[in-house]
């Protein structure tokens, strides 16, 4: 393996006095893309938290680039060429559509995606780039926070639970994007419930219980039966 | 005319109170921090007027090159030194916190300059007016006005046109996402510090070459800008304008009916407009 993009050695990660990730391990190579799956409670949302910066770690812990980052701060990590979709879209209501798409740019990093290529990938976003961010429909609201996020011209890219809440024809038009997205060479992770679209999408999977890894392995060679032991720790 | 003349001078005065509440108004639309030595930061850029002024021999309108900047920059520091480390989940620190600076402030003005009563002195200014359709104007309340304006003005555009306000705004909708944006928000809130006291100090020397000033002077002048700021809405900077006007017409109405009147008047004034409308007269659309 080239050296990876990002590897977690033995992360823990904790909520006071709760633990929710156990020695979590996961290595990825660069231009790859890893689904995480596991039920809710599982530790995705917290593994995304760590890695963004959001919930501080050991330095070593987490790595990014042939660089720890455990104990860097967001703003920080986010300079360095990592973005995160947030779950339940966060966008910023007093912003409008533009300015959303516009503040995930800021950092001015080089890249394919500016305003004009997100308004390409979701054309609907250009007709309500002056509309405030609030004013848009759930699946648009989430494509503005995925435009926002590949504004920054990301290296890694974190995707939580983007299909949470959206009606099924939203969300594969969401999906039917992803390619164009992930397919010139940005490495992705993609927390995702509904299992086959995560594999459908995905290089590798991670499955999560209780914050521990229980699975992983090639996305088109893993079997059901394997992701639903664990899955759910049931034979 | 004696009325018209009472209410016209009350507007002018308006636009000294919106001064003081623009740097409360920005600060808690940024981070919702309640600044309880705001007035003390007021009176502070008048001393330092007063010290610029006396050792330089410059006219103290000249004297905001250097005030306006070094209140910035004390502001800047304040908030990446101790402000930052009291804002969280919890409003009640910030609040004692900024209490505290308050009491230290008043007794470093007490120890620094006694507890006499000091004034900037700005020679012709003071007196100059222009008589407009038999009112007499002052020239020094016609600037402030006009000053109050352009300040006002500026920030609403910062706030609403420019990078930086967007990421103003992005930092008071949401500091977690904003980070991931890359906004460091530390430094964020220590540059919307920065901005508040630096509007703070041209509010601080108008208010020193209007009126004398002592070491107490900045509480009455926290509670004139906390109400222009409720009165107007939170969150609007045009509507604080319209606060410290409506509060200053209250005013020099009531020292019109009897000079006594003339505070407790603005506070009356106030608590209608609270009892009637508790958001304000013009609350930010949305958010």
């Amino acid at each position: 393996m080239p050296d990876p993009i990002l590897s977690l050695k033995k992360l823990d990660a904790f909520y006071g006095d709760f633990q929710a990730l156990y020695g979590v391990d996961m290595e990825m190579a660069e231009g790859e893309v890893i689904a995480i799956i596991g039920a809710n409670g599982a530790g995705k949302s917290t593994l995304l938290r760590s890695i963004s910066g959001l919930m501080s770690n050991e330095i070593d812990q987490v790595n990014f680039l042939g660089k720890g980052i455990g104990a860097h701060r967001t703003d920080e990590i986010a300079a360095l060429g990592l973005a995160l979709v947030p779950e339940g879209r966060q966008l910023f209501p007093s912003l409008s559509v533009e300015e959303n798409l516009l503040i995930g740019g800021r950092l001015n990093r080089k890249g394919p995606w500016d305003l004009q290529s997100v308004f390409d990938l979701f054309p609907v976003l250009k007709e309500r780039r002056a509309y405030p961010s609030t004013a848009l429909s759930g699946g648009q609201q989430q494509m503005v926070a995925i435009g926002r996020a590949l504004m920054a011209n990301p290296d890694l890219i974190l995707f939580d639970e983007i299909s949470l809440g959206l009606a099924p024809v939203t969300i594969k038009s969401i999906y039917d994007a992803l390619p164009g997205i992930v397919g010139d060479g940005m490495s992705a992770i993609i927390v995702e419930q509904d299992i086959s679209k995560a594999l459908l999408v995905s290089d590798r999977v991670y499955c999560l219980m209780e914050g521990r890894v229980t699975l992983e392995g090639a996305a088109d060679s893993i079997s059901r039966e394997a992701i639903s032991h664990a899955y759910f720790g049931i034979d | 005319m004696d009325w018209v003349n009472a209410i016209v001078q009350g507007v002018l005065l308006g636009g000294l109170y919106a001064l003081f509440a623009a740097g409360l108004s920005l600060i808690f639309g940024v981070m919702r921090l309640v600044n309880i030595a705001h007035g003390d930061f007021i009176v502070l850029s008048a001393y330092l007027g007063l010290t610029v002024v006396t050792s330089t021999g410059m006219h103290p309108l000249l004297a905001l090159i250097i005030v306006v900047p070094t209140m910035a920059a004390i502001g800047y520091f304040l908030q990446r030194g101790i402000l930052n480390q009291t804002l969280g989940d919890d409003i009640l620190p910030p609040l004692l916190v900024t209490f505290g600076l308050s009491v230290i402030l008043q007794n470093l003005f007490l120890a620094g300059y006694s507890a006499d009563p000091q004034k900037m002195d700005a020679g012709a200014l003071e007196t100059a007016s222009v008589s407009v359709a038999g009112l007499s104007l002052g020239i020094l309340p016609l600037l402030t006005f006009g000053i109050a304006i352009v300040v006002i003005a500026s920030l609403q555009y910062m706030f609403f046109c420019t990078s930086l306000g967007r990421a103003f705004r992005a930092v008071s909708d949401n500091q977690d996402i904003a980070q991931l944006m890359g906004l460091n928000k530390r430094h964020m809130f220590g540059l919307a510090m920065g901005i508040a006291l630096g509007v703070t100090a041209i509010a601080g020397i108008l208010l020193g070459i209007r009126t004398s000033f002592d070491p107490t002077a900045g509480s009455a002048r926290l509670i004139f800008g906390f109400e222009a700021v409720i009165i107007g809405g939170l969150g609007n900077l045009w509507g604080t304008l319209a606060g410290g006007i409506i509060l200053g017409v209250a005013q020099t109405i009531g020292a019109k009916i009897d000079p006594g009147w003339q505070l407790l008047s603005g506070h009356i004034a106030f608590l209608i407009v609270l009892a009637i409308r508790p958001q304000g007269l013009f609350p930010r659309v949305s958010g």
